[in-house]
């Protein structure tokens, strides 16, 4: 039988297995190790090694990842989400201010009421009338970053619930950042939604092919809608820890961070056009982005260095992990 | 027109051979798909060109149009040895390419499309929109066709579409005009138009080679006929010279597809599982009823567009049924997407299995449990190991040839892939299985197999629905043949009724 050479196939040798390893899935990793040790053998005596740099490197991730976490899951559906960062500093004044009149809780869930109505609409108008969500959020973005200033008249929003500032981002919990804990519950509940549920298979069949989907029995629709709602929800989050951490709400605070959140996702792996996305990989994105700005600063370089540093970085490193 | 043709064609006079294909040979990864292939076609000719599915007329219309390299063989335009390697040197050739799928930009209008990548240009370099237009004007003129060149191709209908597709090949100086099956999305009043537009093209002296499986168009527009099968050359001759039974003999062969053959099954069951009525959707389906009981194959047998695949997405719930009864077991049945079906135990495997059919980029593993992850969570959370066991029960019953089910399906032979989404469906435990064109590019092995599969699932009590423009396989695993036209059933035949193949082919050609 001509099938026989199939079924004698041995084992193939470590080294072998080694050959054949997808490098190009690891790049993030094998980069994040790769300027971290750059940085570490350049800058060891700047202190950027020490406990509180190292620390500083993971909370200034902290924000983006949260957002980032949400926007793997709408990259992911082969969708794209503009608006999270506008939808923070929204998020940010409303809870600041609802807290000030009404108190913490009505405060939080003002904060978060945010995040479920303008991701519900932008997810209401991307599966049900099949408007890009390119658009959509573009347009979002806009419309939620100018709510925030003109409710506010574009002055900050002080924060003196010294529970609010406790619980989010403002406080440590033991000797704990209280945003590290924010920033791990998300990666836990992204990579348990993303790998080990239905929903999760489900938005990366939809990503990578939504008509098989669909003839699979998947409501697509749905699923596109819930992930834009999570992702609003994630950025409303995101929002309420920039107003703990800097005890206000501003209407800046987040402004920006839709493009970093972006570049975390796909810098993490998951595909642009869906399909394929990795939690674990957006979070060292979002970690490889930090640990930069971090080193860059410490070298001494000015901002405006540091965003060219940092977008070579980015492309070059998407460059690698692109298939042959 | 007379005039034009004389300009067009300078030397070129009626009955000289334009294009001719000598000992074409053609491999695909060590399996020939062309052996030892003439064809030729001479000016002002229809010459048609027919052969079942794999007796390589598209592999040899491609080697035509620089889409694929022969592996060895000559091809003399006007006479002259000519490389034709690329798109471009086609093109040079005169060759035109009329596309089954169009080629055409849908958002800019007629006179664009025709003048697309050879745009009059103006003293200072720029695209000269009017020169374009009257060019456009000029050509369907001679074509005698009334199409505005300044509407959008998209405001157009189908029909249309084809005719500037038509118009722009002849704008490159075409020659040789290659049409693959152009009536297949026309209405019978759009046909005769082509037809009239061939008729004025033969005369120009312009070569035509034709592409159908419809007999009546070929013996009422073609010159000669030309039958490939299994990579080879059968025969050419004048259309007066053969009669339809001897070319569908020809197309069909005597097929040496040893398992291939009916086998009488037991009948389970009388009861009925599916019971349509009059089942209409826009214009595809009109009308259509049938009943499918327990256990029971029933072959779909029609042309293209005759409203097969139509009536599979109805039952499927991918289209919403606009009017008639849909009753399973008995009870009434609406399906406002697939996912009804599929709780109501309707399943479909669709035409396009690469479309429609897998997520190619992901694992077999994961399309496989993309409909039955409800089954394999633990606490609420999809368990990787019972996934696994799933994965392996499924590619075991159904034989996928798989050496590790974590890689991408899109590594996987055509076959094997379809194996992957029929067994996708076992797992749902379904009542109905419907599978429109199961076994197309599939190998002839695996066509057993899948044949195999779908006779062991009726004798486990399921309905089964086969649409299939194979007839061989359709007569192997039918019990009963339905035969749609215009979007109704207008047959319902017994098996047994049907002597051999040919008689089946003749009976969709509304014989």
């Amino acid at each position: 039988m001509v099938s026989s050479t199939a079924e004698t196939a041995v084992q193939p040798s470590f080294a072998q297995r080694l050959g054949q390893i997808d490098w190009r899935r690891y790049i993030i990793y094998i980069a994040f190790v790769l300027i971290f040790v750059f940085f570490a053998f350049l800058l060891g005596r700047q202190g950027f090694l020490s406990g509180n740099n190292l620390v500083n490197i993971f909370r200034q991730a902290a924000t983006i990842t949260v957002m980032a976490v949400a926007m793997t899951f709408v990259i992911a559906c082969a969708e794209i989400d503009l608006s999270v960062g506008s939808v923070a500093g929204l998020s940010s004044v409303i809870a600041a201010m609802t807290i000030a009149t009404y108190g913490l809780v009505p405060g939080i869930l003002a904060g978060l009421a945010v995040g479920v109505v303008i991701g519900g609409i932008n997810g209401a108008l991307v599966s049900t009338l099949g408007i890009p969500s390119f658009l959509v959020t573009l347009g979002m973005l806009g419309i939620a970053f100018g709510l925030a200033q003109w409710i506010t008249a574009s002055a900050p929003q002080p924060i003196l619930d010294e529970t609010y500032i406790q619980i989010f981002g403002g406080g440590n919990f033991g000797p704990i950042p209280g945003l590290l804990i924010w920033m791990a519950l998300a990666i836990v509940a992204g990579v348990l939604f993303l790998n080990r549920t239905k929903f999760g298979r489900q938005v990366l069949a939809t990503g990578g092919n939504r008509q098989a989907a669909e003839y699979a029995g998947v409501k697509t629709k749905r699923i596109k809608f819930t992930v834009l709602l999570l992702s609003g929800m994630a950025a409303a989050l995101a929002g309420m820890l920039y107003a703990g951490r800097l005890h206000s709400g501003r209407f800046q605070w987040g402004q920006g961070d839709e493009m970093s959140a972006i570049a975390a996702v796909i810098l993490g792996g998951t595909s642009l056009f869906g399909g394929a996305g990795s939690v674990v990989g957006t979070l060292f994105g979002a970690l490889l982005m930090s640990l930069i700005n971090n080193g860059l600063i410490l070298a001494g370089l000015d901002s405006s260095q540091q965003q060219v540093v940092r977008g070579i970085i980015i492309i070059l490193a998407v460059a690698l992990a692109r298939k042959k | 027109m007379e005039a034009k043709a004389a300009t067009d064609d300078g030397a070129v006079g009626p009955d000289r051979t334009v294009i001719e294909m000598k000992g074409i040979h053609k491999s695909f990864g060590g399996v020939p798909v062309l052996r030892d292939v003439d064809f030729e076609v001479k000016a002002g000719e229809v010459h048609a060109l027919a052969g079942g599915n794999g007796a390589g007329k598209s592999t040899l219309m491609k080697i035509l149009q620089g889409v694929y390299s022969k592996d060895s063989g000559e091809i003399f335009v006007d006479g002259k040895a000519t490389t034709i390697d690329s798109f471009q040197s086609a093109k040079a050739a005169g060759i035109g390419m009329v596309f089954q799928e169009f080629s055409l930009v849908p958002t800019l209008t007629v006179a664009q499309n025709i003048s697309l990548t050879v745009e009059p240009r103006t003293k200072l370099g720029l695209i000269n929109d009017r020169a374009a237009r009257d060019r456009a004007r000029e050509i369907l003129g001679g074509m005698g066709v009334d199409i505005n060149p300044n509407a959008e191709v998209r405001s157009l209908s189908t029909a249309y579409w084809q005719l500037t597709e038509i118009a722009k090949a002849l704008v490159q100086d075409a020659r040789v005009l290659i049409m693959d099956e152009p009536s297949a999305s026309l209405a019978k009043h759009e046909v005769e138009t082509l037809f009239e537009l061939i008729e004025r093209l033969k005369a120009r002296g312009i070569a035509i080679i034709y592409i159908s499986h419809r007999m009546d168009e070929v013996y009422r527009i073609a010159d000669r006929i030309t039958i490939l099968r299994d990579g080879r050359r059968l025969l050419t001759k004048p259309l007066d010279e053969v009669t339809p039974e001897q070319i569908v003999e020809g197309i069909v062969g005597k097929q040496v597809e040893g398992e291939l053959v009916y086998q009488a099954r037991e009948h389970t069951s009388d009861e009925v599982l599916l019971e349509a009525h009059d089942l209409t959707v826009g214009t595809h389906l009109q009308g259509a009823s049938f009943t499918l009981r327990k256990g029971e194959i029933i072959g779909l047998a029609g042309l293209m567009g005759s409203g097969r695949t139509e009536l599979a997405q109805a039952l499927f719930g991918v289209d919403r049924i606009e009017s008639g009864k849909l009753l399973l077991n008995g009870a009434p049945l609406t399906l406002a997407s697939p996912k009804d079906a599929i709780d109501a135990g309707i399943v479909l495997v669709p035409e396009d299995r690469r479309a429609q059919g897998l997520v190619l980029e992901h694992s077999v593993r994961e399309n496989l449990l993309l409909p039955i992850l409800d089954d394999v969570k633990l606490r609420g959370f999809v368990d990787p190991r019972l996934g696994q066991k799933k994965t392996q029960a499924l590619i075991e019953q159904f034989g996928v040839k798989v050496q590790d089910p974590g890689k991408p399906v899109n590594r996987l032979s055509g076959g094997n892939q379809q194996k992957v989404v029929i067994a996708k469906w076992l797992g749902t435990s379904p009542q109905v299985l419907i599978l429109d064109e199961p076994t197309a590019g599939v190998d002839i092995g695996t066509k057993t197999e899948i044949v195999g599969m779908i006779r062991e699932l009726a004798d486990a009590g399921v309905g089964v629905i086969v649409i299939s423009s194979e007839y061989p396989e359709l007569l192997a695993v039918s019990d009963r043949i339905l035969i749609m036209r215009r979007g109704a059933i207008v047959k319902n035949l017994a098996r047994e009724d049907i002597p051999d193949e040919e008689a089946l082919q003749l009976m969709v050609l509304g014989g």
